[in-house]
């Protein structure tokens, strides 16, 4: 048969599309395709602010996020730029801009690939939190789930085989965690100094991080084996009292994680559990549960997911160091400044606690879901909810609507900070 | 959570993923099967059945599904058109890559990457189909550079709202079904075969169906879908068959429910073969490198 080559790079306004190009040894599409998303928000908070500085009420912002895509003909070669900005006029920390990805990609013939720059990489099976997905920082300005990462400098090397997939990891160029500032919401009584970071590892955001991991599948098992040592991506806490500041500490971590799912008829069952060592005492967290779905419910097409995760994490992020000790004390080369306390490790909500959580499917022609969701507390009831509608507006366009409400928080629980913080959001997108 | 878009995406794309497959089988053979290449499949003796029909039914089956034997890999891009009963239209479009299976005892693998709409840019499934368990399945979501293992349970969904459901896609080995011959009969101007084929794998939404395969070439021209209470639900036309070296190739199949009058039209370009795919490009976490 002729072999058609349909390899035409269409540029059109400002969009685009490379199309269906299909390139000789891959699955891999070919040619350059470029493309941008471009979403107007607005945030209403139900309550006044809590904290001195804060916003009150609404919080308009937009992002604009460009993708520029190049393989060559045979897919060996790959590139891809992603940017990121988001402009933000009530929280100047929320307005940022990121590299999401900006990396070069061979491919060789023989199943293994390497790729150079920045990108984004997932690891885990879990819903409700991804405890072993450690490669990216979390992106904390743009929500609190933790599911927006930022790019992050890497040579990663890739063996994709019939035993299985490995992969090495070689980065630097530390990449902080944000966080929102003195203006913004969801925030702590005392701001987080993200200009003035305490790093554990003498070459700070230089020092190099390692990371592997082996990944496969048998039958119905989906499994992953990882390991990571290097700067841990989520900080703790110094609390300079003195100085009415929060500054983010970075230890020198290792971690070993499995993750695991088991799937069957419609049913899903997954597990991720690490163990940690390098916040004071090694410490285990684990998150497991199911998701099981109905499908065509009550006659019609729409499906029904049912979710439920457990979450348990011992670590001990409860104890504040006030006499420091040797490892915390080496962190302020002068002397820590009279008032400050270090928090022992980074906290987390999600100690003992319970997601539950349903999402409704509609499968109509313009792709309507709802998910809803709530994890609570199993000791002090707790309760952070969620609900997210999203649909397609025609070809080009989306709308998403989100809220979330903090409910019963505990004064010793850390969603206690959030108690006046519920809100609503509204996403309108459109595609390039 | 990010997961809507995950698991929107997960429901909606939950499809088997075996649409070259629908063309590989249906689309079966050249006028001069490879008879050395038929002969090597033994065939399966539960899916043959006993009788003098059901063994007919079977066979005729398995000379159109066996003359597809040999394609190796191909890839082509699809066009999916939705249309409503008022005639609004919504279109949808991917890439299909499929490997061959090694034997009758397994599927073929399929990769689809969809293009459009928008929304779903880059979002891929990756298929590994079995004959009467659960094909294993993958989603892809590029912005959150996920690889999901998907449930294959729901396969009398509709895939992408379409006409077609998952089954459709994804269940088209021989052996997936027991035959029944029922006679000849003229289409088009073309003498078929009729047959008529019933679900052995779970949770069909099929009773039965009924499959026009020509004499000539042996391609499955119609297809009619009984729904669980045994009527008749959909009709499946197979048109603008197209040879690429002795492997034939429907380039239209245009799916028309008469229960909700709502059509959809799947159109492909022209296929390439022999692309050099191998089993690497369909492994799960080959996902991550297609862009």
């Amino acid at each position: 048969m002729p072999a058609k080559n349909p390899m035409v790079a269409t540029l059109s306004a400002g969009a685009v599309l490379a199309g269906v190009a299909l390139s000789a040894t891959s699955a891999v599409a070919q040619g350059l395709e470029v493309s941008a998303e471009v979403s107007a928000e607005v945030r209403y908070f139900a309550d006044g602010p809590l904290y001195a500085g804060q916003l009150d009420r609404w919080q308009p912002s937009f992002v604009f996020e460009p993708e520029i895509l190049w393989s060559n003909e045979d897919g060996k070669h790959q590139v891809a730029i992603l940017p990121f900005y988001r402009g933000d006029t009530r929280d100047e920390e929320r307005e940022h801009f990121d590299l999401r990805e900006a990396y070069y990609r061979f491919n060789s013939d023989n199943d293994w690939s390497v790729t150079l720059g920045l990108a984004k990489v997932f690891w885990g099976r879990t819903e409700s939190r991804h405890l072993v997905d450690i490669i990216n920082q979390t992106d904390a300005v743009e929500d609190i789930d933790e599911e927006d990462k930022l790019g992050q400098p890497m040579v990663h090397f890739n063996v994709l085989k019939g035993w299985g997939t490995l992969d090495f990891f070689l980065m630097t160029g530390f990449r902080d965690r944000t966080f929102p500032g003195r203006d913004g919401r969801l925030r702590f009584e005392l701001v987080v100094d993200t200009d003035d970071p305490i790093f554990e590892r003498d070459g700070r955001r230089a020092a190099p991080d390692f990371a592997a991991r082996y990944s496969h599948y048998v039958g119905s098992w989906d499994f992953g084996v990882s390991v990571f040592h290097g700067t841990s991506r989520e900080p703790r806490f110094a609390i300079d009292q003195a100085g009415g500041r929060i500054r983010p500490v970075y230890d020198l971590i290792t971690q070993g994680s499995i993750d695991v799912q088991y799937t069957k008829d419609a049913w899903l069952w997954k597990a991720e559990a690490i163990v940690r060592e390098g916040h004071g005492r090694t410490f285990f967290a684990g998150v497991g549960g199911f998701e099981y779905t109905l499908y065509q419910v009550l006659g019609t097409g729409a499906d029904l997911g049912l979710l439920t995760e457990y979450q348990y994490d011992d670590r001990q992020d409860g104890i504040v160091v006030e006499d420091f000790g040797a490892e915390n004390a080496a962190l302020f080369p002068g002397g820590p400044p009279a008032g400050t306390a270090v928090i022992a490790a980074p906290i987390t909500v999600a100690d003992n606690d319970v997601f539950m959580g349903a999402r409704l499917a509609l499968n109509d022609l313009q792709e309507t879901t709802l998910l809803v969701g709530g994890t609570i507390d199993v000791a002090d009831q707790s309760t952070g909810m969620f609900v997210e509608a999203e649909r397609r507006l025609g070809e080009d366009w989306a709308v998403e609507l989100q809220a979330r409400l903090f409910l019963n928080a505990d004064p010793d629980n850390f969603l206690f900070v959030f108690r006046e913080d519920d809100f609503l959001n509204l996403r309108v997108t459109r595609y390039f | 959570m990010k997961t809507v878009r995950l698991m929107t995406a997960a429901s909606l794309l939950a499809l088997g993923v075996n649409v070259a497959p629908v063309c590989a089988q249906e689309a079966e053979a050249p006028s001069a099967p490879p008879a050395g290449d038929a002969s090597a499949f033994a065939a399966d003796p539960a899916a043959r059945g006993e009788t003098p029909e059901a063994q007919k039914g079977y066979d005729v089956s398995a000379r159109s599904d066996r003359t597809d034997v040999g394609f190796g890999d191909s890839k082509v891009a699809a066009k999916m058109v939705l249309r409503n009963a008022a005639g609004q239209e919504s279109v949808r479009e991917f890439t299909f890559s499929t490997l061959e299976k090694v034997d009758e005892s397994v599927g073929d693998k399929t990769l689809i990457v969809f293009q459009s709409p928008r929304f779903y840019d880059g979002t891929a499934l990756l298929s590994h189909a079995n004959i009467l368990d659960p094909d294993d399945q993958w989603l892809y979501l590029p912005a959150s550079k996920r690889v999901k293992r998907i449930s294959s349970d729901n396969k009398s969904g509709a895939f992408l709202g379409s006409e077609f459901a998952f089954e459709d896609f994804t269940t088209t080995e021989l052996n997936k079904y027991t035959y029944k011959y029922i006679g000849e009969e003229e289409v088009d101007g073309m003498m078929t075969d009729v047959i008529e084929r019933y679900p052995r794998y779970e949770k069909s939404g099929y009773t039965k169906q009924r499959a026009w395969v020509d004499q000539d070439i042996y391609q499955t021209r119609k297809v009619e879908f009984y729904d669980r209470k045994g009527d008749l639900l959909k009709t499946l036309t197979l048109s603008d068959y197209r040879e690429y070296g002795g492997i034939w190739r429907s380039h239209l199949f245009a799916m028309v429910n008469h229960q909700t009058n709502k059509e959809t039209d799947l159109q492909f370009e022209e296929y390439q073969f022999k692309t050099g795919l191998d089993a690497g490009d369909f492994e799960q976490n080959v996902l991550t490198r297609l862009r």
